[in-house]
């Protein structure tokens, strides 16, 4: 029987934005009901019970984060919603948005009634223009009904919702770069700890969640505990440290495809079946040959590399928390997944990895800014043809060197922007070696400069 | 500099932040939209309201290349393409090649008539209509050729 979407179940119907809608649908008696009969620990508690893990990238159990946040603070305590989506070849949280902006909202009010938030400030990345009007005018609409502001509904519960767009840089979405960025200040992520539930958002506790994870908040207040449950996949029991993959998930579905689209799917489908039987299969009568299976940082898998003892290849992971790991990918990410045929270069595709996380480093660590630099430097003189035989471990061992993770940079950039480097060479070296042989330039190589116009 | 009623919008800002540092990207946004750049003097003027140093709104501002300073000037319409994986998987070099020889200008620079500015854009988050364009803050989706002529003769006239 086919999944019958949840999150996306309102994104066809005409007005689907609109507050009168919503409510027809049922909107906003969740939050209703909580208010009137839950005390907040019980709706942290549901979260938490949940299963639920943040939808953002790094997959972080989302009612534990909150527990995080000390205990009777006086407050202010402050939401920040990350609607900084920027990972390459990711649009869920648009679609969301612009879409059913109501969803999010009921789960940011809900979430702020949770751990006790007056404020919280959605951050909003600057090129979704449709979005964040779509969500003034729904922020709107729920202060003209009485459900945002002072004392909401007499249960003595107030929340403000603040509107912030950003201004097109891509380390907003790290979870401290967007608090110093929402703060008026260069977006330069912060050491942790101390993390953001400590001490965040003008030095108070803050919570900082993904747009998906609220809409998700959402339907688990309104179908519980075991309806999130029975969709997605249970921790493995040989592994003590996996919180599981439970829940739907919104999939984006973007490159060499028929039809790219996003799709809701209970968390766990393979890469093949989202491909052939959601995006409409590899366009052009093609094969596919690489996939990014998580938004760029996540790395690629190779189409026809055999899995260990077994018939089935990279092309079948599943997409859960710990499938793109099995393979030496990154994680699952953003679960944006780009397909790549065969007729397509890996040299001009790390070019366009690399270029991206070379313009998009913050700079404020030198082995990030510098060796994204490189990585992009070594890239386009392979691409012009002029790459040198030892290139292809230069690359591996700086992508190795760079990040959270061999403890050289303050936040996970540096890890993204080494992990499709390692991934694809790794992966694909015969064919980077046979292009450093060759001497082939690139299609692309005579038109474009070699590093961004700004 | 900044008129009396941009002041304001500005100042309407600072009820909803703990601090009025914040209210930093709001302010330059509401300027750089209107006035098309942010020179020294304005952001001069932005830190008297904000009761900052100028050099504090200079160094959030000079952070993110998005805003023009001084000796810049943005065109009435600002056309992003796309370079992203998504996009460049279905033709998104190719465009920005076609969109720089219909507009005659490169990326990154204004025609001379000061109605675009061209310039390209990391991913937009429009993948679902790759290769895809900003215009402005809109998406415009599933760019070819033609399409690209059409909306630039738009944006001519």
């Amino acid at each position: 029987m086919p999944y019958e979407p949840i999150l996306l179940a309102r994104v066809a119907q005409p007005d689907s934005h609109r507050l009168e809608g919503y409510r027809a649908d049922g909107g906003y008696a969740t939050f209703e009901r909580a208010l009137k009969d839950l005390k907040p620990e019980q709706v942290v508690a549901q979260v938490k019970d949940s299963g639920l893990r943040g939808r953002g990238g790094a997959g972080f159990p989302t009612g534990l984060k909150w527990t995080f946040l000390p205990k009777d603070h006086p407050g202010p305590i402050y939401l920040c919603v990350n609607a900084d989506e920027s990972e390459p070849c990711t649009y869920n949280n648009r679609i969301l948005m612009e879409k059913d902006p109501h969803q999010v909202l009921e789960g940011i009010m809900l979430a702020c009634y949770a751990f006790k938030s007056q404020k919280a400030f959605f951050y909003v990345r600057y090129e979704y223009g449709d979005a964040f009007r779509t969500l003034q005018a729904a922020v709107d609409e729920l202060y003209a009904a009485g459900l945002l502001g002072q004392n909401i509904l007499g249960s003595g519960f107030t929340l403000d919702v603040v509107l912030h767009r950003g201004a097109g840089a891509y380390i907003c979405g790290e979870e401290t770069g967007l608090i110093e960025s929402l703060e008026g200040k260069r977006a330069w992520p912060r050491i942790k700890p101390p993390f953001p539930a400590i001490e965040g958002a003008f030095r108070k506790p803050t919570i900082v969640n993904n747009v998906e994870t609220l809409a998700c908040v959402t339907q688990i207040m309104k179908r519980g505990i075991d309806w999130f449950k029975s969709l997605g996949v249970p921790p493995d029991p040989k592994n003590p440290r996996d919180a599981g993959s439970y829940g739907p998930k919104l999939y984006t579905i973007a490159g060499h495809v028929n039809d790219p689209k996003c799709v809701e799917l209970p968390m766990g489908i393979t890469i093949r079946e989202l491909v052939e039987q959601h995006g409409g299969g590899v366009w052009k009568g093609r094969k596919a040959k690489a996939v990014n299976p998580g938004g760029l940082s996540m790395g690629y898998v190779n189409v026809e590399t055999k899995l260990k003892d077994s018939d089935l290849t990279e092309y079948d992971i599943p997409l859960d928390f710990n499938g793109p790991g099995r393979v030496a990918c990154l994680g699952l990410g953003t679960a944006a997944v780009t397909v790549i045929d065969d007729h397509t270069s890996m040299v001009d595709v790390l070019h366009n990895t690399c270029q991206f996380f070379s313009h998009e480093s913050c700079g404020q660590c030198t082995p990030c800014r510098e060796g994204t630099g490189w990585m992009l430097k070594i890239t386009d003189r392979m691409r012009r043809g002029q790459g040198r035989k030892e290139d292809l471990d230069i690359l591996v061992d700086v992508a190795d060197r760079i990040g959270i993770m061999p403890g050289t940079t303050i936040c996970g950039l540096a890890d993204g922007a080494g992990w499709p480097v390692k991934t694809a060479i790794r992966k694909f070296r015969a064919e980077f070696e046979a292009a450093i042989k060759s001497g082939e330039k690139s299609k692309y190589a005579k038109t474009l400069s070699v590093v961004g116009a700004h | 500099m900044l008129s009396e009623d941009l002041k304001n919008r500005i100042r309407a800002y600072i009820p909803m932040y703990p601090r009025k540092q914040a209210v930093t990207l709001p302010a330059l946004h509401l300027v750089h939209d209107e006035l098309r750049t942010v020179s020294n003097e304005a952001i001069v003027e932005i830190a008297e309201i904000l009761d900052l140093h100028p050099s504090e709104v200079s160094d959030a501002m000079t952070f993110y290349e998005f805003f023009k300073g001084e000796g810049e000037k943005l065109g009435k319409t600002r056309l992003w393409v796309c370079r992203g994986l998504a996009c460049m998987l279905r033709g998104a070099y190719e465009l920005i090649e076609h969109c720089e020889h219909k507009i005659g200008v490169p990326c990154g620079r204004t025609t001379p008539d000061g109605k675009i500015t061209l310039e390209f854009a990391e991913c937009i988050g429009a993948c679902d209509g790759a290769p895809a364009c900003l215009r402005d803050d809109k998406h415009v989706m599933n760019v070819t050729p033609e399409k690209a002529d059409e909306l630039i003769a738009e944006l001519r006239r």
